[in-house]
């Protein structure tokens, strides 16, 4: 119970800090050259957006649960449980940033979230 | 630049940061050594992590990776992103074999193969479905 309590905050912690930093991201727009002067003024400029604040203590509670779960649980059933946030992110994405998922995207989700699980449990 | 290659160059970006920031730290906290659990213990093993040269340059590795992940974001799909960035782990598993001589078990490789397929398969979705305005900013 407690484990799966601390799964759940570790992979809704996880996505939801990063949905809310793809939200922040795209609100601050991308920059207009891959130059190094551009990308310190798009990151200065990121830093100004409150959802990047808001996500940034979410993947920190994730964090902070990832490590109490391997306190109690082997790695080798932690990190291939938490690679369910592949599968959850694409959700989020999908109903949260209303990113277009086509089938083939879905397909190679799926295909990722089960291959990191194996390559996880070694 | 197309939207394509400039997002390969963006995931390439944090999976080498990310790789390279693992390792770092963890050379770095090899050196530290096991960390005990008390007041004491935690205020040295602080001190010395915060006077140690090579997880300062984890730090930094992962400092780029969080940049390059951010700057991604502003023009790819979140469900684009994540998934290619699982490369990674194919990717580390190829250079434990070919530099570290590692023995990799089936069910790995068979991981691995998935990995791959997948990326591919994501990576040739179009990496933006979303209208978002492009604020073009002069520098």
């Amino acid at each position: 119970m407690r484990v799966a309590l601390l799964l759940a905050v570790l992979i809704l912690g996880s996505t939801g800090g990063e949905i809310a930093i793809t939200h922040g991201m795209k609100a601050t727009g991308e920059p207009a050259r891959l130059r190094p002067r551009e990308l310190l003024a798009f990151l200065r400029r990121a830093l100004q957006n409150g959802w990047f604040w808001a996500g940034v203590p979410l993947m920190a509670l994730s964090f902070y649960s990832l490590l109490m779960l391997l306190s109690w649980q082997p790695i080798s059933f932690v990190i291939p449980a938490s690679a369910l946030s592949y599968v959850v992110g694409t959700l989020g994405a999908k109903y949260i940033l209303r990113e277009d998922v086509s089938p083939a995207r879905w397909i190679g989700v799926v295909l990722v979230c089960a291959g990191v699980a194996l390559v996880a449990a070694g | 630049m197309r939207i394509r290659i400039k997002t390969l160059v963006m995931v390439l970006a944090m999976v080498v940061c990310a790789n390279a920031g693992d390792l770092m730290l963890k050379r770095g906290m090899t050196q530290i050594g096991a960390v005990e659990i008390s007041a004491s213990g935690l205020r040295h093993a602080f001190l010395s992590t915060i006077s140690n040269g090579t997880i300062w340059i984890g730090i930094v590795f992962l400092v780029g990776f969080m940049a390059s992940y951010m700057t991604v974001l502003s023009w790819a799909d979140y469900s684009y992103v994540m998934p290619a960035g699982a490369f990674g782990y194919a990717l580390l598993t190829l250079l434990a074999v070919v530099f570290l001589h590692e023995n990799v078990s089936p069910r790995r490789w068979v991981g691995v193969v998935l990995i791959c397929v997948g990326v591919l398969l994501v990576g040739q979705t179009r990496p933006r479905t979303t209208e978002v305005a492009v604020r073009e900013v002069a520098a």
